[in-house]
């Protein structure tokens, strides 16, 4: 307890441990407790009943996608603002013209996505 | 005993206290999830294991422990079987860097300082953020490797759901951090000290909301909960699973709503503080409690009362309404810190 990155280390460490020594703990006692028992019909997917026709590796919607990548946009964007969240006080009024002409950059890209219907989810 | 051992010993007791606590809250925070939803619709809940129904979390446990864990054949078995501990593990890592009582300052146990946290890391709002995103991954994970349509579609939504609504909360954070000049919950908390009316909530209230609506959407409660509408995905993402892994998923479900609460507590609602300064002989641990569960009601009351929303609508409240409004709230926060200072 004296370097405090090494502290950090061993706190979430210790944190990250017990988290994952009780869900072992979980697993492990039902794996002793539960029954087991094979039949090729229980594992096969679940399909109301029926006999799944296709597989689930099957192509889906790119909406997901467009929604995927605007999100590492956005959240990078983020992720730049929080320092400077942090420090704007120090930085004073130059720092804050800066960070708006930042955000509106991103804004001209935000406004292009909405008006190419990237949020219209029908 | 030197102060270095003492704080390791410390950290030891608070590490294993915290998260065993909380499992065990957890365990209640699910039968008062049901025994709410009961007298919400007219109806009684649990009532046979223990005093008006209160043990049923421990007799579900154990009925889950002895089920069957099975995994579907065709399924991505290792993915399939890590999906349950990723999704459960990084609330624990939240509960870290969580204050529950005031930090630093004079010697208070055995002329040692005992600090109500585990660790006081600079940057603890962003590890809590980064931690809402590993969630992502234990829904889309579980979804995929599952190897089944419904769970297919169910990971997709939730995934999509979740990132969409992340950065509502991502960016609706920022005011708080704006006005506390600090990333460290710790420091976050100090700077709302004195009476409730020095509390965020009143400066950042649009911030409050967001990151409010946004949280029930991260923890796919109703009326944010299409990843497993019942009606048209059976239980979406987790439908192929059984057994105590399901029962992992669903438990990690309570504990990220208590810490979730925890969150919205410490950032908007001034943490372990006293509302008025007259009550601070009331130790912080029991006012984060009591703030915790008026939370978890509202979050039980949300989701027994509105209906879930389609999934259009979903994703055009967390794009076009939420997402706008955090940016304006940091914008005109940001404005207004730097103009007063």
């Amino acid at each position: 307890m004296v370097n405090p990155a090494i502290d950090l280390v061993i706190q979430l460490g210790i944190m990250f441990a017990i988290g994952a020594a009780m869900a072992m703990a979980f697993i492990s006692i039902s794996h002793l407790l539960s029954p087991r028992s094979t039949n090729p019909n229980k594992s096969e997917p679940y399909e109301c009943g029926v006999v799944p026709k296709s597989d689930a590796r099957a192509p889906f919607n790119v909406h997901y996608y467009l929604v995927a990548v605007l999100f590492v946009l956005f959240d990078l964007e983020a992720v730049f603002i929080y320092p400077w969240a942090v420090s704007l006080r120090t930085l004073g009024t130059p720092a804050l013209a800066e960070m708006f002409v930042f955000i509106a950059i991103l804004l001209v890209g935000y406004v292009y996505a909405w008006k190419k219907g990237v949020f219209e989810w029908e | 005993m030197s102060d270095p051992i003492a704080q390791l010993i410390f950290l030891i007791v608070k590490a294993i206290l915290l998260p065993v606590l909380i499992v065990l809250f957890v365990a209640f925070v699910i039968y008062f999830e049901r025994k709410f939803a009961g007298f919400f619709q007219a109806r009684v809940g649990p009532t046979y294991l223990g005093p008006w129904g209160s043990l049923q979390s421990f007799g579900d446990i154990f009925k889950l422990m002895s089920k069957e864990d099975v995994t579907p054949a065709r399924a991505d078995k290792p993915v399939f079987k890590l999906a349950p501990y990723i999704a459960f593990i990084p609330a624990f890592l939240v509960m870290a860097v969580l204050p529950f009582g005031p930090v630093g300052g004079e010697p208070n146990l055995f002329g040692y300082r005992f600090d109500y946290v585990i660790a006081n890391f600079d940057a603890g709002l962003v590890l809590f953020l980064a931690m809402c995103a590993l969630g992502v991954y234990g829904v889309v994970l579980a979804g995929w490797s599952s190897n089944s349509n419904y769970s297919l579609l169910g990971g997709l939504r939730a995934g999509a759901q979740m990132i969409s609504y992340e950065l509502a909360m991502g960016f609706s954070v920022v005011g708080v951090m704006l006005m506390a000049g600090s990333m460290s919950l710790v420091d976050i908390v100090d700077r709302q000290a004195g009476n409730f009316w020095d509390w965020y909530f009143i400066p950042q209230i649009v911030g409050a909301v967001i990151f409010f609506i946004a949280s029930i959407a991260e923890l796919n409660r109703t009326p944010f909960d299409l990843a497993e509408a019942e009606q048209e995905l059976v239980a979406g993402h987790l439908t192929e699973y059984s057994g105590m892994r399901w029962g992992m998923f669903y438990f990690a479900e309570y504990v990220n709503l208590v810490v979730v609460s925890a969150i919205v507590s410490t950032l908007y609602l001034g943490g372990w503080r006293a509302p008025l300064e007259v009550l601070d002989f009331i130790p912080g641990p029991i006012w984060l409690f009591l703030k915790i569960c008026v939370l978890i009601f509202l979050y039980m009351w949300i989701r027994w009362t509105i209906f879930r929303y389609r999934y259009n609508q979903l994703m055009s409240i967390g794009w076009k309404v939420l997402l706008p409004l955090s940016i304006a709230n940091l914008a005109v926060t940001a404005v207004v810190v730097s103009l007063v200072g």
